[in-house]
């Protein structure tokens, strides 16, 4: 059985609000399914002694002290912005979210 | 026929859920060294971290762990002795890294619960609100929406975003299912806030004001019919932003779900705005297209592994339960109900606590907080324990006793601290503000009041003392409203022969 169905794809697409056609629906399903075999034959080998690890260092409680340092200045803030209007990021009219 | 609240929940048990997000006042945001601090002009408070820029790493702020540990365990939760963090991945530009860093299945603190009481037809009663989990996460950044009628999402032409607030730690407490309420369900929920609230506020961790949004409340509800024991389809009830809010929110999704039922209808899983004029609810977006948020560990951010002698450390710190707090307080102080929920609604309890603590009159420090303090930063739309400390209160207050200061000259006395003028002693040296005291500067006053109004005189004289204001009047005006009015008093009818 196939790892992921071209359904997934398609609600995982819209998730993430990228536009794909039929056929790269088709071609991405293939894909990710070869992709996710190769992954699942990675699970089989990690044993029940191997915890799920989410960093490549074993390393626990790494915190900074509660100081303030100085931020970026409002101009370096919107600097990489495509659009800016009163000190703020401006984005498009956001559809069908509340 | 529609149903009203009575008739809704003689057929229908309500189920409560509540989940509450507390900004945590910490000076830098949870995971960026970045200010926290509130009114600053948008986006100067960012950073590559919290802009979600390329290879920005980021380091969770100490403190908010501490922070949330301690709620933890003032709520009798267990602290989780292995905890990560997780991204909640969705696409909104509120977040600008197009995730949310929080915690999914390993949060810091799990299992607790809160006991809180309720004035009920058979009197007091306590009902014990179960905590599922207490979790850290980070608050959102601040959409304006621009154009439309409504400054609602819909019809908007666009949105601008300020990420000051993005990043700030935020703590999610969500209790578990909360059943067998009745009819008390509101005030469940309500004391329940107001409790979560006053301990968030003894541990000093948040400034927990639900008006200015650093303390939220989402008030999940469901209606099963009476003995069924099932569990209906809930809705979520957002902006709910006060304690009465949280009352009469529960009290509108009970009658609005409750005549859907009666009706046949569908209760729809679905998030709902709360309105703070009529009380109602409106439908957001349907869960059911919800997003999928696809958690997975935060591979950016180390575990949180709390060793036992921390998690002791912050246990012997932490402060008395604030319902026993207040019992005792009450009982010292000898106040009636009413001036104590006055007091801690106020948020004024340990600042009162302090100026008495260092020697001021009970009843004296509780007047002058709730009254003319409170009544100055009213006006100055700001909070009271900012303007003024609890030492120079304390300090105008033992002078107004040992007889140096008249209330209206303390006043004015406060006034001065507050504008800038320096300690109390320091405002009353340069302007002046002492009582007259002295017998013989009063006595000279009151000779040349007598000489300017000799009619008035003799009718005292004559036995109509309640003339003798017009004298009083003429010398506290004569010494500048800085003689003790009674004194006057007294030195004006010994003087006239109708002293006692």
């Amino acid at each position: 059985m196939a790892a992921i169905s071209r359904d997934d794809v398609a609600h995982l697409a819209k998730l993430a609000r990228i536009e794909m056609s039929e056929a790269e629906l088709d071609h991405l399903a293939k894909e990710l399914d070869v992709i996710l075999g190769a992954v699942a034959r990675v699970q089989e080998v990690a044993g029940a002694d191997v915890p799920p690890t989410s960093h490549p260092i074993p390393v626990n409680n790494v915190v900074r002290e509660d100081v303030v340092r100085p931020s970026l200045t409002q101009q370096e803030a919107l600097s990489g912005a495509p659009a800016q209007a009163d000190g703020r990021f401006k984005v498009p009219q956001i559809l069908g979210e509340e | 026929m529609a149903l009203n609240y009575d008739q809704a929940v003689a057929k229908y048990e309500p189920t409560l859920g509540l989940e509450v997000h507390v900004e945590l006042n910490t000076h830098s945001k949870m995971f960026c060294s970045c200010s926290t601090e509130f009114g600053a002009e948008p986006n100067t408070q960012t950073c590559p971290v919290c802009l979600g820029l390329p290879g920005a790493l980021p380091v969770v702020n100490g403190k908010a762990i501490e922070s949330s540990i301690l709620i933890g365990l003032a709520l009798n939760c267990s602290i989780a002795p292995f905890s990560r963090f997780a991204r909640k991945n969705y696409f909104y530009p509120d977040m600008p890294k197009n995730f949310q860093t929080s915690q999914y299945d390993e949060p810091i603190c799990v299992n607790g619960y809160l006991d809180v009481e309720i004035e009920t037809d058979e009197g007091a009663k306590q009902f014990r609100v179960e905590i599922e989990r207490v979790h850290m996460e980070e608050d959102t950044g601040k959409s304006l929406h621009v154009g439309g009628a409504t400054g609602r999402i819909h019809g908007a032409d666009y949105s601008l975003l300020d990420y000051n607030r993005a990043g700030i730690p935020l703590v999610e407490i969500v209790t578990k299912i909360v059943g067998g309420t009745g009819k008390y369900a509101p005030q469940v929920a309500r004391a329940y806030v107001t409790e979560l609230r006053d301990i968030l506020r003894s541990l000093q961790v948040s400034d927990v004001k639900m008006e200015q949004g650093s303390m939220r409340c989402d008030v999940n509800l469901s209606l099963a019919p009476i003995g069924s024991g099932a569990l209906g389809t809930r809705s979520e009830t957002k902006n709910v932003n006060s304690l009465r809010s949280v009352e009469r929110a529960v009290v509108g999704e009970v009658v609005r779900q409750a005549n859907r039922l009666e009706t046949g209808e569908r209760i729809v899983q679905e998030t709902r705005h709360f309105l703070e004029e009529s009380g109602q609810t409106r439908p957001g977006r349907s869960k059911e297209q919800a997003e999928d948020y696809r958690y997975f560990p935060e591979p950016d951010l180390v575990p949180v592994v709390p060793n036992s002698e921390w998690i002791e450390v912050l246990r012997a710190t932490l402060p008395e339960k604030p319902s026993i707090r207040r019992k005792r307080l009450q009982d010292e102080w000898n106040v009636s109900d009413k001036e104590m929920a006055s007091l801690v609604n106020a948020g004024l309890l340990n600042v009162v606590e302090a100026t008495i603590s260092l020697g001021a009159d009970p009843a004296r420090a509780r007047s002058w907080w709730l009254g003319e303090i409170s009544r100055l930063a009213n006006e100055k739309e700001v909070d009271p324990i900012s303007l003024i400390s609890a030492s120079q209160v304390a300090e105008v207050i033992q002078l107004i006793e040992a007889g140096e200061l008249t209330d209206k000259l303390a006043r004015q006395v406060v006034e001065g601290v507050i504008a800038g003028g320096g300690t109390p002693v320091q405002v009353i040296a340069q302007r002046g503000l002492k009582v007259v005291s002295d017998d013989s500067a009063l006595m000279i006053a009151i000779e040349a009041a007598i000489a300017a109004q000799p009619d008035t005189a003799d009718r005292v004289r004559g036995g109509n003392i309640p003339a003798a204001g017009a004298l009083i009047g003429a010398v506290m005006k004569a010494t500048g409203g800085q003689a003790d009015a009674a004194k006057v008093r007294e030195l004006l009818l010994k003087h006239l022969g109708k002293g006692e």
